[in-house]
């Protein structure tokens, strides 16, 4: 009897995988998630390319851990942006607020495939990359509210939120990618083997700056990845109303370029891993373009509907939301249940319910800091206000 | 002559800062820092009709694409009507070679611009803010100022007309809030016109789109839905390098241009009221060339002055004015003009 209690008992602790099964792990709880495969493999889109005889890969191969982790943090940041949209109508954001649902892939497929020491510089439409590059969600809200809690200790707001190697968060359309190029100058010449990635819009790709950087960083080599997050509306203008040409990922002209799927993250992860390998070899920078899409309009100001339909916003959702899409892969390839997902939506719901209620109570900068941080190390000095009897000290 | 830029201590009314001593947690901004004061219709210029500053600027473009065949108006968004609906309607109207958008380029913008008054043509350009226009400050200082003086007279860009939206609206942080008329002041060879109100600001235009100098217009925009006044439907000119004296009087002289002139009209009532002080308001509307006759005058008479601008104080236009009241003239030693 003895025997075969221990018997059974090593076979359990020896694990399913003893019993000739594949799957990852066995949890002692009430669930059993043994029937799932512990990755699967999936055809992607071929990039189109320019100036390069190879591409990305159109196999992605994504573990189950990757997919369930890749799923949090899109819908993380799907429902952080929903309750930034919340307590915008409610006047408790207020400001500016540009909102990046439906972009999700992009950054989740980005940070995916770099690595934290790697470098990212974006324009004003920042939530999701501040969420990939490491900032908490109560941060993120409480910076959108204003709050000393926020990573900006409240001072930033929506478009400049930053952190370690996430250059934010810039307001002035296209200003951010010379600054990229200099980043990547930077790591090549510290030679840690780190690459800079420099994202801009369809709006900004028309401004003289980016193309100024374009011959800096192919003329000096420099580890710079450029991506075009085209989401085919420049605020209210579509790309072909503002571009000459749309292919932006041809843009670079002498720079090699490609063109992603920006709906399908494991498409966005594996060009960039393409990319970045290319940039780290010293091969020089990378034009990248990813065709995405914003739910929402240009700005919370912006209705989103009077430069284009509901039903191609509609259209969009159906068929191309990069959330469903990864939802219906996982659980098509036996990566997940349902269910799983599920619990996932409900955990995050309530993460961000409480990042919300943090970012409504916490209390707002002292005005003492209003002057704070103009200069760098220079002995506390004053700072006059907005008449002469108001002064503030600047503490630098 | 005795000016300082000083005068009511302790007699400048709350409001001006109470705004910036919130309670923590509180909702903010319960109300505009300033009340926009109308002006009475006039009379000269025939039939009046009630604008608001953004209709005011859409009637001055209406006027000049009427009158002159070869005016076009260009810039970001304007073909839908513009982030704040100052073109509406004037695409449908003029037709989509006189009106059309620009991709997102400011110094694309300027330089076409100055290109299109040179071969001839009146531009109209608008820049989506003020905050933007540093892009263009190359072209606008380089290029827009000198080209009369460096080709002798054989060319000039004075049909180029650039609009901006300007000053803060009170959610705007640090892109949509800037005031950048001090950039511009240092740089002769343009002109700078701040308008305070609706009826100001269409002939002012006016006179900028006519003027044969560059000019750039800036356009208060908190005031483009606050501001509400009876405005002349046919255009009409207001003479640009004139300062207007709003209201006299003999203690202090106050100058203000934009929104500030309606928050110092507010401070010279609650000075007779409550001080009995006779302030004289002046709204300088021309930055550059800026009227010194009528400042330097009435200094003279009131031996006072007070500035009040948004800028930032270091190197703002109000440095300017004091000190060139304090040193006793407005041109240089020979009596003229300073040259580019």
């Amino acid at each position: 009897m003895r025997k075969m209690l221990l018997a059974a008992l090593s076979r359990v602790l020896q694990g399913p995988a003893a019993a000739g099964r594949t799957a990852s792990r066995v949890m002692v709880a009430s669930r059993n998630y043994g029937d799932f495969a512990s990755e699967a493999s999936f055809e992607i889109k071929k990039c189109d390319l320019h100036r390069l005889e190879e591409g990305p890969s159109t196999t992605a191969v994504m573990t189950r851990e990757e997919g369930l982790h890749y799923y949090k943090t899109m819908q993380t940041i799907r429902r952080m942006e929903l309750k930034s949209d919340q307590l915008y109508k409610q006047k408790i954001i207020r400001g500016f607020c540009h909102l990046y649902d439906g972009q999700e892939a992009c950054c989740v497929g980005i940070e995916a495939a770099i690595k934290p020491t790697d470098h990212v510089i974006t324009a004003y439409r920042a939530h999701g990359f501040t969420f990939t590059r490491g900032v908490p969600v109560r941060e993120i809200l409480a910076e959108l509210t204003g709050r000393k809690g926020g990573c900006a200790k409240g001072k930033g707001g929506s478009m400049h939120m930053y952190t370690k190697n996430f250059y934010g968060g810039n307001g002035i359309v296209g200003a951010q990618v010379p600054l990229g190029a200099g980043i990547a100058l930077a790591c090549k010449y510290f030679g840690k083997n780190e690459v800079c990635l420099a994202l801009y819009g369809d709006g900004a790709a028309n401004q003289g700056q980016i193309f100024e950087t374009y011959n800096m960083a192919a003329l000096w080599k420099l580890p710079c990845i450029f991506i075009c997050e085209n989401n085919r509306y420049g605020m209210g203008t579509s790309v072909e109303r503002a571009a000459a040409s749309t292919d932006y990922y041809k843009r670079g002209y002498f720079i090699p370029g490609l063109r992603v799927d920006g709906m399908d993250i494991l498409c966005v992860r594996e060009a960039v891993k393409f990319a970045a390998d290319y940039c780290r070899a010293g091969k020089g920078p990378l034009v990248m373009e990813l065709q995405t899409y914003r739910y929402h309009g240009h700005s919370m100001s912006d209705p989103g509907i009077s430069y284009r339909t509901r039903e191609e916003i509609q259209e969009v959702r159906s068929k191309s939301d990069p959330i469903t899409l990864l939802k219906d892969r996982m659980v098509n390839n036996n990566l997940a249940s349902v269910e799983e997902l599920k619990e996932i939506d409900v955990a995050v719901r309530k993460e961000i319910e409480e990042a919300a209620q943090f970012a409504t109570t916490d209390p707002e900068p002292p005005l003492e800091e209003l002057g704070n941080h103009i200069y760098f190390n220079e002995p506390p000095f004053e700072v006059r206000g907005p008449n002469q009897w108001i002064k503030y000290k600047s503490v630098c | 002559m005795a000016a300082a830029g000083w005068a009511l201590r302790g007699a400048l009314p709350s409001r001006l800062w109470g705004r910036l001593s919130p309670l923590p947690g509180a909702p903010r901004r319960a109300a505009a820092h300033f009340a926009f004061q109308p002006d009475p219709a006039p009379s000269e210029y025939g039939q009046t009709q009630k604008m608001n500053l953004f209709q005011s600027i859409t009637s001055a473009l209406d006027n000049a694409l009427a009158k002159d065949p070869t005016a076009v108006v260009f810039g970001e968004d304007v073909a839908f009507g513009g982030v704040f609906r100052c073109t509406v309607g004037l695409r449908d109207k003029y037709g989509k070679d006189r009106v059309f958008n620009t991709p997102l380029c400011e110094q694309g913008i300027v330089g076409f611009g100055i290109g299109i008054a040179v071969a001839g043509a009146t531009a109209i350009a608008e820049i989506q803010f003020a905050d933007y226009i540093f892009p263009a400050f190359d072209q606008i200082v380089n290029e827009a100022a000198k080209y009369r003086y460096r080709s002798g007279d054989l060319f000039n860009c004075g049909n180029l007309t650039i609009r901006a939206p300007w000053g803060c609206v009170g959610h705007g942080a640090l892109y949509h809030s800037q005031s950048p008329e001090a950039f511009f002041a240092h740089c002769p060879g343009i002109k700078v016109v701040i308008p305070r109100s609706p009826l100001q600001a269409k002939g002012l235009l006016l006179s900028c789109i006519e003027d044969k100098n560059p000019c750039i217009f800036f356009e208060p925009k908190i005031l483009y839905r606050a501001a509400v006044e009876q405005v002349p439907v046919e255009p009409y000119n207001i003479p640009l390098s004139q300062a207007e004296v709003l209201q006299t009087g003999s203690d202090v002289t106050m100058v203000a241009w934009g929104t500030q002139v309606h928050v110092i009209k507010e401070v010279a009532t609650m000075a007779q009221e409550k001080l009995g002080v006779s302030c004289e308001v002046i709204d300088l509307r021309t930055i550059l060339p800026w009227d010194t006759e009528t400042i330097c005058k009435s200094v003279a008479k009131t031996g006072r002055l007070l500035i009040s601008h948004e800028a930032p104080l270091t190197g703002g236009f109000a440095s300017e004015i004091s000190s060139t009241v304090q040193r006793g003239r407005g041109k240089n030693e020979t009596g003229a003009w300073q040259f580019p």
